[in-house]
């Protein structure tokens, strides 16, 4: 099962994503949240990212949903220190990160692939709410 | 060299108000700060376990205190940085001329990779690419290290003025466009006072030179 991570610049937004997507995924679904600094404030920490990325590892991958900005950067730094058979498996997932998560979430309960999982957390940004 | 990071460590506190001053001004107003807590991370870091003499080895140790400590956009690109140029020093226990103009080179090729940014974006960038270029002409002209670096600081304190004339077009500050107009980049302005602060360590240590 495709494994996600979620980047946020808050902790409490990346933990509340989190939640939210459990409940629509499987029980052993792996969503990890890699929000804020070690220290509780605001930003990005690419280590963090990549210590949650390894915990969402799977023979399938992981897909990484991410906010704005330093998040992608700070993953992006991430898969640079880590090896490139595991990097190879890992992708940012071009989404809106809450709506994605989620859409991701169900996809990668269903046991799809990274593919697939990555193009329903895309297709979240189509989910028009007017 | 644990010494010449102190150094740049300290200018940053020193200007934690003003770097946070100018990005309040077009950006989320953290730069200071944030360079202030990873320079803080470094400082302790590089106390409580001393880095072997090689400068490959501690300028890594920096990049990696930097991009976990940090917090925003700067601490990816700055770590980045600081572990490319780390790469080029590999092995090295003194700098020359050559090599500190490959691990500039190293550097600014990092944060263009990690920031897909070009020079004229109102970036880091509009301090560091002169820098280097400056740099690289005194070189050629077998100036020695510290004039080089002297040329280099000039050039990238001539980038920060440039960046008021312009538009910024990454980062937070691009939600600004015109009114980025007349404020100079806090990431050049950093980027200006590390090189200046390399430079006063550098002629503390060589008087005369």
């Amino acid at each position: 099962m495709v494994g996600l991570v979620i980047v946020s610049h808050s902790g409490k937004v990346a933990e509340g994503i989190r939640e939210l997507a459990m409940q629509m995924a499987k029980p052993d679904q792996l969503i990890i949240a890699a929000g804020g600094m070690e220290d509780g404030s605001i930003g990005t920490d690419a280590v963090r990212i990549m210590d949650a990325i390894n915990q969402a590892m799977s023979p399938e991958g992981v897909a990484v949903l991410v906010d704005l900005g330093s998040a992608v950067l700070s993953t992006e730094t991430a898969l640079e220190m880590m090896d490139e058979d595991l990097r190879a498996r890992v992708k940012i997932a071009d989404a809106p990160v809450l709506e994605g998560a989620i859409s991701g979430a169900v996809q990668a309960s269903l046991g799809s692939s990274l593919e697939e999982v990555l193009a329903a957390a895309a297709g979240a940004r189509d989910l028009h709410k007017g | 060299m644990v010494a010449a990071i102190e150094a740049i460590a300290d200018v940053i506190f020193e200007n934690k108000q003003f770097l946070t001053d100018l990005d309040q001004a077009i950006g989320d107003g953290d730069h200071g700060i944030n360079m202030a807590r990873g320079f803080e991370a470094v400082r302790t870091k590089l106390s409580t376990a001393p880095p072997a003499a090689d400068i490959g080895a501690m300028l890594k140790t920096v990049g990696m205190t930097l991009i976990s400590t940090v917090g925003g956009a700067a601490g990816p690109l700055y770590g980045t940085a600081f572990m490319r140029a780390a790469a080029a020093g590999q092995g090295k226990n003194s700098l020359d001329g050559e090599t500190a103009l490959q691990m500039l080179a190293a550097a600014i090729t990092g944060i263009k990779e990690r920031g897909k940014a070009t020079r004229g974006e109102k970036t880091m960038l509009d301090a560091l690419e002169p820098a280097y270029d400056a740099f690289a002409q005194g070189l050629s002209e077998n100036k020695s290290l510290l004039d080089c670096l002297e040329l280099a600081r000039d050039a990238a304190g001539a980038g920060v003025e440039y960046t008021k004339t312009i538009i910024a077009t990454k980062g937070r500050a691009s939600y600004l466009g015109e009114r980025s107009l007349g404020h100079q980049d806090p990431g050049a302005t950093s980027s200006h006072l590390m090189l200046a602060a390399l430079l006063a360590y550098g002629r503390s240590q060589h008087q005369g030179v």
